[in-house]
């Protein structure tokens, strides 16, 4: 099938993609005697007077080369402690976007259908929606009683405010039409909202999720850096935000970006299980 | 005929009263009249065709039929009773789809008696007989998105249908068709109209549809909105598409119009409408070539 073949040449591409990209941040990190024709060497004096160093490519810098940084991982792998922060990183983001979406889907809803709910809450939405989640760390670790919780509430917060306007703007966008042929047809409010405005919301839903998703892995690495997240005694703490910052500051650099590609590849597998999901609950979106 | 085992439901046709309706939208010296002192019947267990110059003001008389908006004065009466808002009784199918994206076929068709919790095995027998009428049987469970143009359409019959209205509004509902699916969608309706003859208001913007489909054929004249002239077109059914091109009565209903709507368009491109060049551009054309 042509399908099966886009797929494969589509894979085939993506690996490719990856494998350049490997390719020349190996050699990237590994020249240390950059640019050494003489014929560029006025523009090497000149980024060296504006302060980068000389040694090494400017747009890679010192970053560990990936074959150091695989080695580095072999090692890590088989330590719990890197499992560990997989686990807690994660289960803060469950917990943030789970609850995101259970008090984000209802309050979107509420804002899309009842013009009250949109006048009481939406104007507090508004306000406090351009405030980043990451403004809120001192705030939340002053207000809620645990690390872990004040970590949570700024991982929901990510979430929080795209699905809500996500929700709000697919349950407005929905046809009239369908309300018209819905009622002519003798449904009555309930009806309609369990029959078209849930449904015909649905796609929206999955696509705020996706995002939400994403800036919930941006936002609990980012809470837990700042939280400063060492094991206590309760046992919180820790997660991959702090895998990495305390990587660098142990000045294991190879680890630090070992971090980075946990956290890459931990966000991907959560928006590819997502989409899937997704797919799942609105069939009808796939097909046209 | 094993279709007469199937149990239908009895078909009770209503008659529809506009009277002296005006309607304007926006305020004060703002406000564009879109429908001016506007009169008609839908006569009873007839098929009612509304045909007019885009953008006069049909959909706007749609919306009023169906209770979706209400006249400014005036009154819409269905069997003496005047119209209050949506019912079952006065089904819309829209312009383009309607059918609902994220259902299939047969959870559409099934809506209605879904949302008034008539789902019974007479319902449930009714609703395969629409299905296998509409030639729908082999794409029951698909969603919309996976039906063809024509498709929608009888599906979203089948679907306005099942609720046995009194009288089913019908809004261009073949626009953007190709011609040959327009053809084969007229013989499909026509069919559905000849077998049960309940009330049909149909409104379109395409003369050989029209005279094609209609009992009784309403011109419209151009914004704001009244009825300019009523022909009968008394065609014998059931029509085939191949009479009706060779039918003396039904050329001779299509001139007629062709000319009221002339004369409309005229009066509009007079006071300055782009719009009505093009008719009346086409319609010189025509003539000289007649």
């Amino acid at each position: 099938m042509a399908s099966r073949k886009n797929k494969g040449s589509a894979l085939l591409k993506g690996a490719l993609s990856i494998l350049v990209f490997l390719l020349l941040w190996e050699l990237g990190s590994r020249s240390k005697q950059w640019i050494m024709l003489d014929l560029f060497s006025p523009l090497r004096d000149l980024l060296g007077a504006m302060g980068f160093k000389k040694t090494y490519l400017p747009w890679i810098g010192a970053i560990p080369a990936p074959s150091a940084v695989l080695w580095a991982w072999k090692d890590v792998v088989f330590e719990p402690g890197y499992w560990t922060s997989w686990y807690l990183s994660a289960f803060r983001v469950f917990a943030g976007f789970t609850a995101a979406m259970l008090i984000g889907i209802p309050f979107g809803l509420a804002l899309a259908v009842s013009r009250t709910a949109h006048g009481i809450g939406f104007p507090v939405f508004e306000l406090l929606r351009p405030i980043p989640p990451l403004a809120w760390v001192p705030a939340s670790i002053i207000f809620w009683p645990t690390q872990e919780m004040s970590i949570a509430f700024v991982t929901f917060l990510g979430a929080f405010y795209t699905i809500v306007i996500n929700v709000v703007g697919g349950a407005k966008s929905i046809d009239v039409r369908y309300f018209q042929a819905a009622q002519s047809m003798g449904s009555s409010k309930a009806d309609i909202f369990r029959r078209i405005i849930l449904p015909g919301t649905l796609p929206s839903i999955v696509v705020g999720s996706a995002v939400g998703m994403g800036i919930t892995w941006e936002v609990v690495v980012a809470a837990e850096m700042i939280s400063g997240g060492g094991s206590q005694a309760d046992g919180s703490g820790g997660g991959l935000g702090f895998f990495i910052w305390n990587s660098y500051v142990g000045g294991s650099y190879e680890q630090v970006v070992v971090g980075m590609i946990s956290i890459g590849i931990a966000g991907y597998i959560s928006s590819e299980l997502l989409r899937h999901l997704g797919k799942y609950v609105t069939p009808w979106t796939r097909l046209r | 005929m094993s279709e007469n085992h199937t149990p239908r439901p009895v078909i009770t046709s209503g008659e529809i009263a506009v009277k002296n309706v005006n309607k304007s939208y926006g305020a004060a010296h703002l406000a564009r009249e879109v429908v001016r002192d506007c009169s008609f019947t839908i006569e009873r267990g007839k098929l009612t065709v509304m045909i007019g110059p885009s953008g006069c003001g049909k959909s706007t008389l749609i919306r009023l039929l169906a209770g979706f908006e209400k006249p400014d004065t005036g009154t819409i009466t269905l069997d003496g009773n005047p119209i209050k808002g949506p019912g079952k009784d006065r089904l819309v199918v829209f312009q383009e789809t309607a059918l609902f994206p994220w259902m299939t076929t047969w959870d559409n068709i099934l809506y209605g008696p879904r949302a008034r919790g008539e789902v019974n095995k007479q319902t449930m027998d009714f609703a395969e007989f629409l299905l296998n009428k509409v030639g729908l049987r082999d794409f029951r469970n698909k969603y919309p998105p996976q039906l063809s143009g024509g498709m929608q359409r009888r599906a979203e019959l089948a679907r306005a249908m099942i609720n046995n209205p009194q009288i089913m509004i019908l809004d261009e509902p073949f626009r953007g068709l190709d011609a040959m699916t327009k053809e084969l969608m007229w013989e499909y309706y026509s069919g559905l109209y000849e077998e049960s003859r309940r009330t049909n208001f149909f409104v379109t913007t395409d003369i050989d549809e029209a005279v094609f489909l209609a009992d009784r054929l309403l011109i419209m004249s151009n914004i704001p909105t009244q009825v300019r002239a009523v022909l009968e077109v008394d065609v014998p059914r059931p029509r085939r598409l191949a009479d009706m091109v060779t039918s003396d009565r039904a050329n001779a209903v299509k001139m007629e119009a062709l000319a009221i709507l002339h004369e409309e368009a005229m009066k509009s491109f007079s006071r300055g409408s782009k719009a009505a060049a093009d008719f009346i551009e086409a319609y010189s054309r025509r003539s000289a070539k007649g």
